[in-house]
């Protein structure tokens, strides 16, 4: 059986001032079945390109080429516009990270999720209503009735968030894919709405790409974990075997992180060396 | 290492806008030459806490007090210049903290000015030595600069004025982790070579204890609780929400997920 995701050579360039092209993301392969997978790295490294590529919502400008970039069987980049339109949301969907600028503003969010079902599925506004109601409360949410009338400025960060898992959901994706999810939240919110996540995830046997620039989370939450630096993976490794990461740089990040009870004075820096970027 | 270290006493703060009480009767103490870190959740009254202190949010009740080894009588009262002087702070995002369309040489001669400093040619150079930036970084613009670099660049421009306390509001949570290390790095080293004393607030429970002896925990505007880095670092916490601060940063399990998620109260509306 084919997985459900296979990305080989991806590449995402846009245009350089100097003429010719930036190259962001520099060959990454991976293929992704019903599990989680991490994608770890730094501002810049390219996670967030990669995933964008995936979903096909790479700026205006951008270049998006690959060897292999199959969903499901089907071909995502020779397909027609209209076609990944109808997958985007639905079969693929993608949580971003702050729900303070990725929520409509001058939409109710109930609205905004029955919105999100019915360019997918054709179902009655009555029906919609209900679902939306139903998504909101799996997602721990207590008065889901009075959640679905709030904007997302009356709301807070971990609420909107959830709001925005339920939007995500509803249409029943196969392939979630969650742009630093909780990196705008507080810790302890942030482990509630990984929770919920968590067991949507385990519950419908999605595949999920988490994406990250902590390390350290990922590995806990995630199956697998791909790290980025500068356009590239420096290296592929089971979550549970982190400890064990062989690269330089996935030691240099784990170690520069200050840890409870360890006093570390002054903190190892990363040394960054010039052949990882190769 | 000045001889002159100024620490504060706040007693009774309370900060209300309208009606809404974002700091209730908060009081701690800064000794000179420590560091003393604030811990909470978004909405706690963390920062507003530091920003009453130097002035930017209004005091409804308590008092700040900068202390030392000056007498009470003559210490600067809150507000006022010679204040300013003494207690600088370090804003949390450098992509919003600095002028967009000013040089870093422009930035840094500002506070300079406004205290009738003269020698800012010199002042602005070793400045930016001492953040270990150089002056080849003297005339670029903010948008010339990594994140890491504009907050040393921030950093520069609270410690220009040579101030004895600085309030550092978040300075590494927009930073990666790896120039998170170099900037709190940074920041021990000047500690130590300039005596100075830091009110720090974070939500990361290890970043404070790595850079302070004493922390308060904060919640819906109250400290909950005072503890010293190393009894935390060993688990000797007394409030249920310092507890669930110290669960959760601990990393995701699934067995307490299961847990934290069922016994969770709803948020209330921000």
């Amino acid at each position: 059986m084919n997985p459900m995701l296979e990305v080989e050579n991806l590449r995402v360039a846009y245009p350089a001032r100097e003429g010719g092209f930036n190259e962001v993301v520099r060959g990454v392969s991976f293929t992704l079945g019903r599990e989680r997978l991490g994608i770890v790295g730094e501002s810049g490294s390219g996670k967030s390109q990669t995933g964008r590529a995936i979903l096909g919502l790479t700026a205006a400008g951008g270049r998006v080429t690959a060897d292999l970039l199959r969903f499901s069987g089907r071909d995502l980049l020779s397909m027609a516009p209209r076609e990944r339109r109808s997958l985007r949301g639905g079969r693929i969907a993608m949580i971003l990270q702050d729900p303070k600028f990725s929520l409509n503003p001058v939409m109710p969010i109930g609205e905004q999720i029955v919105e999100t079902l019915r360019a997918h599925h054709a179902v009655t506004q009555r029906i919609a209503h209900a679902q939306a109601i139903d998504a909101l409360a799996a997602v721990q949410i207590d008065d889901p009735e009075r959640v679905f009338k709030l904007h997302a400025h009356e709301v807070s960060g971990g609420m909107g968030q959830r709001a925005m898992i339920a939007m995500m959901l509803i249409a029943q994706p196969e392939l979630l894919i969650a742009d630093e999810p909780t990196s705008a939240l507080d810790v302890t919110v942030q482990l509630q709405v990984l929770a919920i996540l968590d067991k949507l995830v385990a519950g419908r046997g999605m595949g999920l790409i988490f994406i990250s620039h902590d390390l350290r989370l990922v590995s806990s939450f995630c199956d697998r974990v791909l790290v980025m630096y500068a356009g590239r993976v420096v290296e592929e490794i089971a979550a549970v075997e982190l400890h064990n990461a062989q690269h330089p740089y996935t030691q240099g990040l784990l170690n520069c992180l200050p840890q409870l009870g360890a006093a570390r004075h002054p903190l190892p820096t990363l040394d960054r060396r010039p052949e990882w970027a190769l | 290492m000045s001889t002159r270290q100024a620490g504060l006493a706040c007693r009774n703060l309370r900060v209300e806008y309208e009606r809404f009480v974002a700091v209730d009767d908060v009081s701690f103490d800064l000794a000179p030459g420590e560091s003393f870190g604030i811990v909470g959740e978004s909405g706690s009254g963390k920062s507003t806490v530091l920003r009453a202190i130097c002035g930017l949010a209004p005091l409804a009740a308590g008092s700040v007090q900068l202390t030392g080894a000056e007498s009470a009588l003559t210490a600067p009262a809150p507000g006022g210049k010679a204040f300013r002087r003494q207690v600088q702070m370090v804003f949390q995002d450098p992509y919003a903290s600095l002028h967009p369309r000013q040089t870093v040489d422009r930035l840094l001669a500002e506070p300079l000015a406004i205290h009738g400093i003269a020698d800012a040619q010199a002042r602005i150079e070793r400045a930016l030595d001492e953040v270990g930036l150089g002056t080849g970084f003297r005339f670029r613009y903010p948008h010339q600069l990594s994140g890491g670099q504009r907050q040393r660049i921030a950093i520069a421009r609270a410690l220009i004025l040579e101030p004895q306390v600085l309030l550092l509001d978040e300075p590494t949570s927009a930073l990666d982790a790896s120039v998170q290390a170099e900037v709190l790095n940074l920041l021990e080293a000047l500690r130590a070579r300039r005596g100075l004393s830091f009110l720090m607030v974070s939500h990361d429970l290890a970043v404070v204890t790595h850079l302070c002896q004493r922390l308060m925990v904060m919640q819906r505007g109250r400290a909950v609780e005072f503890v010293a880095a190393d009894e935390l670092a060993a688990q000797r916490v007394v409030a249920d929400y310092t507890k669930s601060l110290m669960r959760a940063s601990a990393g995701f399990s699934r067995t307490s997920a299961a847990h934290g998620a069922r016994s969770s109260r709803p948020l209330p509306p921000s």
